[in-house]
């Protein structure tokens, strides 16, 4: 049976108010939407595979967030939960993506013809390119919910469809509990390889159960088109290399979603994907495009700058640090990245990326030769 | 209250009851027919072998015991309140153990986990409790203090005598399958319970999530505080969910009968003090234990227990007496002396950090406590271990004055 809150029907006998989690210490997305009311007239659901309403704010129940970060606090559990449970999660999603409707329609464009420029990032300053994504494969419940059973066979399918893959994609699939000594130590040396979730978030949902049984990484030959097996998605689906022609990045990361698409399709298992949604994924906030595409670029005097925060707001971008969320920079290189996901195609996001970057890019020239800037700053896109 | 109308209100067929009487409340159109449809293609999907758990670089007792046609017996079954073999094993395949550790690997989720999947339980007992066989055997429970004898040690050497057991309540879920209101009914349980205590045992309440910060920094000075789990045999089988939700500390105003509620276990009793009186520790430990035990009676409730597995509680380690009674002892010739080991070993003794389990001793100092809990009275335990204790001692003075000591005879054991 799949893991879970599985004795819901049990917990009905007991009343609302004792069951309501207490709230009153958590700033998360579902902590603000979920009232005592809205708990009591959505508890007694559950999705065809079983996952409740519990199952889905475990992981926001047990943790209450930052007081300034704010993270989204519940999950899915397969792709019904976002509509058994959409009285809740479509007001999260609103809230995470940008007053997103539920009547609204997502775009999704993965022609990378339709994207302009984005060959040619300075790789003086823009020393690495990459885009990544989600992808959750229909007929299967999500990582925090599914059994070993289904687990096993997401990889199954997965691998059959990676290892056939040829030209530049052609490569290897190394299942993390049986990979050797020498092959993990360059896994790690490529900075690819990925360790089971230590992150509360994550594990409160349930991700890291039976770790590694079914998880496993492929990559090109290349090293330039890599996938993760049942992380926190089904896949994980990252294409990179270093520089900054993010054209070519995108180009390879379009031909090879669409060619692992096709090999599930006709296994009947597509990918999990709606009009109103867009991708469908375990977090909220990754639906729409799943798409962060990104650069590690340096910009030691634009980041020390009073606007730069604002400019990247008004880019529709954020930074983190190098070692990828909730790090820190280290010697003046940040990662860049588009901040939006749903309510915006894969070609929009990444045009903002390589649109931003480039203007930053210019804005820390323009810094390095002690020229003002101001009349730079964009408006807001 | 928990009683045999919200046991038979729970299980399988409640869903369909449930269902009829309130189809309206079931909305988005997922009707209960839905679940059974899916379930059922789920199960044609998905066999018992598909999902069977990789355990080829384990180490603990429940990959020692569990075998495909055990697990294919057992998957699909559930107790009264929904718990499932998975749940009840999780803990033990998401930590494959260590090579010179051997951890259970499995908990229970409520007080029929132990019958439902005993096929499982049984061994992974036998296997940690020494040959203890639950199917045939009687666990004796005896909490009269008055029987213990040379309870009082020489202070020169041991610094504190602790004696600590668990409790779970009868109906309620354990901690790594309650709901939210039934560990919020524990904690009113044991609360409304332990007001009652009074004289030199009558103490108050601090609600781990309500607790002031001076309230919280006095009782980590006193050293009573629990924190939130951080172990991952813990974390794996669900216990922390909620946190600080319904846990909380009990302490007496002298500040030596303790009870931590809804960490590992449903209650966690603790009788302690400084000095080496182990007798008047017990003795205050089984009157404690009583005077509880009768006021959750006085309101219908009462503690997990039956003749073969004695008190139940969530880890199977802790099954029997679940009691830990110990020292804190300076030992600090015989601590480095070579036989040292076998000597504890034959006394049914082990020695722990004295910050606990998993943690190293410091200086001198060691702490001693009982190895067993299940197949010998509380009683006849800490006997054992004042036995023990004052064996220990002998042995450290002997060294002291340059003479021999001799490592005992080992006490019987249920294997052969």
């Amino acid at each position: 049976m799949p893991f879970g809150n599985t004795h819901n029907n049990f917990k009905l006998n007991y009343k609302v108010e004792d069951e309501f989690p207490d709230l009153s210490k958590h700033n998360n997305h579902m902590a603000k939407v979920l009232t005592k009311e809205l708990y009591g007239k959505i508890r007694d659901r559950q999705t065809p595979s079983g996952y409740t309403l519990d199952d889905v704010i475990q992981t926001g129940v047990d943790n209450p967030g930052h007081p300034f970060i704010m993270t989204v606090g519940c999950v899915a559990g397969d792709e019904e939960s976002y509509e058994v449970f959409k009285e809740l999660l479509d007001p999260v999603i609103s809230d995470r993506h940008g007053g997103y409707k539920p009547t609204d329609k997502h775009k999704t464009d993965m022609n990378f013809e339709n994207l302009k420029g984005g060959d040619d990032l300075d790789p003086n300053y823009v020393l690495s390119s990459r885009v990544r994504t989600g992808r959750s494969i229909k007929g299967f419940t999500l990582p925090p919910h599914n059994s070993r059973g289904e687990r096993r066979a997401i990889e199954k399918l997965s691998v059959e469809a990676l290892t056939s893959l040829d030209g530049e994609f052609k490569g290897k699939y190394y299942p993390l509990k049986s990979m050797t000594d020498a092959e993990q130590e360059q896994l790690i040396n490529d900075h690819f390889l990925f360790d089971k979730p230590v992150s509360p978030l994550l594990t409160c949902a349930g991700m890291a159960r039976d770790w590694p049984d079914g998880r496993g990484i492929m990559h090109n030959d290349n090293k330039t088109f890599l996938v993760w097996v049942n992380e926190e998605d089904h896949l994980r689906v990252i294409s990179m290399q270093k520089g900054g022609n993010m054209r070519e990045v995108f180009k390879r990361f379009c031909v090879g979603l669409q060619k692992i698409e096709e090999i599930f399709k006709k296994h009947n298992h597509g990918f999990m994907w709606n009009e109103h949604l867009g991708y469908i994924l375990t977090c909220p906030s990754n639906l729409g495009t799943g798409l962060r595409g990104g650069v590690h670029v340096k910009l030691p005097k634009l980041s020390t700058h009073p606007k730069f925060d604002e400019i990247l707001t008004r880019l529709r971008l954020q930074k983190r640090g190098t070692g990828g969320v909730d790090t820190a920079s280290v010697g003046g290189v940040f990662d860049i990245s588009n901040a939006d996901r749903l309510g915006s195609s894969e070609v929009e996001q990444v045009q903002l990326v390589v649109d931003g970057v480039k203007l930053m890019v210019e804005l820390e020239k323009k810094l390095e030769k002690g020229e003002a800037i101001d009349s730079l700053i964009p408006a807001q896109k | 209250m928990a009683n045999s109308f919200t046991r038979m209100m729970s299980g399988r067929h409640t869903a369909v009851i449930l269902a009829s009487i309130g189809a309206g409340t079931l909305a988005s159109g997922y009707l209960l027919s839905d679940h059974i449809v899916a379930a059922a293609e789920r199960t044609r999907l998905y066999p018992p072998s598909a999902d069977y758990p990789d355990l080829r670089k384990h180490n603990n007792c429940m990959a020692a015991a569990l075998t495909p046609s055990i697990y294919g017996r057992l998957r699909d079954k559930t107790t009264p309140n929904d718990w499932t073999l998975d749940q009840c094993i999780q803990t033990g395949v998401d930590n494959p153990g260590h090579p010179f550790i051997k951890t259970v690997g499995m908990v229970a989720g409520d007080e029929e986990s132990y019958e439902v999947f005993a096929e499982l339980f049984d061994p992974v007992i036998k296997d940690r409790h020494n040959g203890y066989e639950p199917r045939t055997m009687k666990h004796p429970t005896d909490l009269d203090a008055s029987k213990i004898t040379a309870g009082m040690f020489d202070e020169r050497y041991v610094l504190s005598s602790r004696v600590r057991t668990g409790r779970s309540i009868r109906g309620l879920s354990l901690p790594p399958a309650c709901s939210r209101s039934e560990r919020r009914e524990v904690e009113r349980v044991a609360v409304t319970a332990l007001s009652g205590l009074k004289g030199d045992l009558s103490g108050r309440y601090y609600s781990l999530g309500e607790m002031s910060d001076r309230e919280q920094q006095q009782l980590i000075d006193d050293h009573l505080l629990f924190d939130k789990p951080v172990s991952p045999l813990l974390m794996s089988a669900g216990m922390a969910r909620d946190w600080p939700d319904a846990r909380g500390i009990w302490h007496n105003n002298e500040k030596n009968f303790l009870i931590w509620i809804n960490e590992e276990d449903h209650t966690r009793i603790i009788s302690m003090e400084k000095g080496g009186n182990m007798k008047r520790v017990f003795e205050r430990f089984c009157r404690g234990l009583k005077q509880v035990e009768q006021l959750i009676q006085e309101r219908g409730w009462e503690f997990m227990w039956n003749d073969r597995l004695g008190y139940v509680l969530t880890c199977p380690s802790n099954l029997g007496t679940g009691l830990r009674a110990g020292v804190h002892i300076r030992l600090p010739i015989l601590s480095r002396d070579p036989r040292f080991k076998r000597i504890l070993e034959n006394l049914r003794l082990q020695k722990r950090g004295t910050g606990g389990v998993d943690t190293a001793a410091t200086g001198d100092t060691v702490d001693v406590s009982n190895l067993d809990r299940l197949g010998k009275s509380e009683v006849e335990l800490v006997q054992l271990v004042i036995d023990g204790v004052n064996y220990l001692i002998e042995c450290e003075k002997r060294l002291e004055k340059g003479q021999d000591i001799k490592i005992p005879a080992p006490i019987p054991q249920f294997r052969k």
